[in-house]
């Protein structure tokens, strides 16, 4: 009686155990929230949200300082906007040439590649940006800055392409071969299998792999920090040096940044609103992924 | 018509994926013409330094080492711990859903903001310093929802059979998973596991954060010593303008990316080995 009584005490002790790692998690979340929620209110103790959030300036670094977030969005922005415009379009064609054309024998040696270039980590990218596509672009700009944010769209449009085209994949494999053959049994080619009957069921997976990778650009960090330069600035021109949100944290905790400054309470300000786009781009993928579903029976 | 606008489409599809492979060749080949000259065991014995003739990556090297082995003992059994409780005892409750809802949230946290947590938890909260534990414990963190995730693909894949020829000869629903449930998912547990740990391997940002970029010239020898660590040397030489320190950043590109090789390689040798024998 004994045995069995120490048995179920085990039992119920591990079970809780486990628990207490699945909880972990959650405390992760709590943790960053708290920690980003706690330290930006400090900081809208002395900054105005106002500013913060409608300023055009940013340079705490400077006497007289300025603190409008604007700049390091519009620098952020910028990134994902051009990184988007190279991965997009590539990574959906190959989405279909791999789901769509290519033999099984293809398409078992590409995917694991593709895998590889997903899996460098990003300061390799940042490497490549200065010491490849940098001077590549001056070679046809040449009053182009040798921090530019072209440079530093690329290696991100590079590094998010291998997502897009293998998430991509994965939606239009899943449309189920029927609707093709039915296509086919009707006279169509197989473009306009792709394009027409492929492509559009597929669309909720596909543009839930377009948000996704957006945010992915969108949180990078190494490769713009080392290609895209360190000037807070509204531009829209891809030639010239900016700052996107991710690089000014790095530039601040490479300093030496006293504890309870302005300056070290700007890293968690920026931090929340880092947070909360990529949190809302990731909630929007989930959303697309659900709401637009097709299912098939 | 239609044919030649079917064909130009193939071709066109074609062409993006040789692009995207074109694009990584070109990356590894450039790393190679700038880095391979430099690559030497003087270079992987040497600590960092002001001359680029005479720095090298040991410092970073060991780092990086003590790094991944004190991220793994910390993310591990939390990670494993934890896809256990959701495959094998959770009910399907508000809470369950909430945890699982969460993990892939955080999967999608950018790693920079996880180094923002470091700093304020374990950097300044815990005082633990700009040490290796105060590194090891944000990569942790940053990787648990990749080990949970595949973890609980490893254990979904074991079939319900074995659980129940295991309950009907009276075992408990613990010894059920330590002697059946975790040994199948094995395999797939572990490759899991070491690919999350390359991920943490080629992690700089969260690192940064943590204040680990500093000029360090001798190996780690406890967990509360400050370190630094190979994609941070990296990322150090790589910022500098003076073109040596660039073809320093190439040669020990080749060196992460070697052992992250080894990693992956590692992980697929265990997943095919034990698919062999392992048949439901």
């Amino acid at each position: 009686m004994d045995r069995l009584r120490t048995q179920r005490i085990r039992e119920s002790v591990i079970e809780k155990a486990l628990l207490l790692c699945a909880l972990a998690s959650i405390l992760t979340t709590i943790g960053i929230v708290l920690v980003l929620i706690f330290e930006t209110f400090s900081f809208f103790e002395e900054v105005p949200i106002l500013e913060f959030l409608t300023g055009t300036t940013w340079a705490p670094m400077y006497q007289p300082q300025h603190f409008g977030v604007l700049p390091l969005i519009n620098g952020t922005l910028m990134i994902a906007v051009g990184a988007a415009v190279i991965a997009i379009p590539l990574g959906i064609a190959s989405a279909v040439y791999l789901s769509e054309y290519s033999s099984p024998k293809v398409r078992q040696t590409v995917k694991p590649v593709l895998e590889i270039l997903a899996g460098i980590p990003t300061v390799v990218y940042g490497y490549f940006a200065i010491s490849f596509i940098t001077p590549l672009i001056r070679v046809f700009v040449p009053d182009a800055n040798i921090f530019n944010a072209a440079s530093a769209s690329i290696v991100v449009g590079i590094m998010i392409l291998p997502m897009i085209s293998s998430l991509s994949e994965d939606a239009m494999r899943s449309v189920p071969r029927a609707l093709r053959e039915g296509a086919y049994a009707l006279g169509s080619t197989r473009f306009e299998v792709s394009t027409k009957i492929v492509l559009p069921a597929a669309l909720s997976g596909i543009l839930a792999s377009f948000v996704l990778a957006i945010s992915r650009a969108v949180g990078e960090t190494m490769a713009v920090t080392l290609a895209a330069g360190a000037t807070p600035k509204m531009t829209l021109n891809f030639f010239e040096s900016i700052q996107t949100m991710t690089a000014y944290i790095v530039q601040v905790s490479l300093g030496d940044t006293p504890l309870g400054s302005i300056e070290y309470k700007t890293i968690f300000a920026v931090g929340m609103v880092l947070f909360a786009m990529t949190l809302l781009m990731n909630i929007i993928s989930m959303w697309i992924k659900e709401r637009y579903r097709e299912v098939y029976s | 018509m239609r044919r030649i606008k079917g064909k130009v489409f193939e071709y066109l599809c074609l062409a993006a994926t040789v692009a995207a492979l074109l694009l990584l060749a070109l990356l590894l080949l450039d790393a190679w013409i700038k880095g391979a000259g430099w690559l030497s065991l003087r270079f992987l014995d040497s600590f960092p330094s002001r001359f680029p003739e005479q720095a090298g990556i040991k410092s970073a090297l060991w780092g990086s080492v003590w790094l991944m082995l004190l991220t793994a003992i910390i993310s591990i059994p939390l990670g494993v711990g934890a896809a256990v409780y959701l495959e094998e005892y959770a009910d399907r409750t508000w809470l369950t859903k909430i945890i699982e809802i969460n993990i892939s949230n955080l999967a999608g946290v950018p790693s920079i903001v996880y180094g923002i947590l470091g700093l304020a938890l374990f950097v300044r909260g815990l005082m633990l310093g700009r040490s290796l534990l105060a590194g090891a414990l944000t990569m942790a963190l940053l990787i648990l929802p990749i080990i949970i995730i595949s973890s609980q693909e490893a254990i979904r894949a074991v079939p319900s059979s074995i659980r129940e020829a295991s309950y009907a000869l009276g075992a408990t629903k613990w010894q059920t998973v330590k002697y059946h449930v975790l040994p199948a998912a094995l395999p797939g547990i572990l490759t899991g596991n070491i690919l999350a740990l390359s991920r943490a391997m080629g992690e700089a940002a969260p690192l940064i954060m943590i204040g680990a970029l500093t000029f360090i010239a001798f190996t780690p020898s406890s967990p509360l010593d400050p370190f630094t660590a190979l994609p941070i040397q990296i990322f150090n030489w790589a910022s500098r303008p003076k073109e040596e320190f660039q073809y320093l950043a190439a040669a020990a590109i080749l060196v992460l990316l070697a052992l992250l090789l080894a990693m992956n390689a590692a992980a697929i040798i265990i997943r095919n080995k034990y698919q062999k024998y392992i048949k439901w």
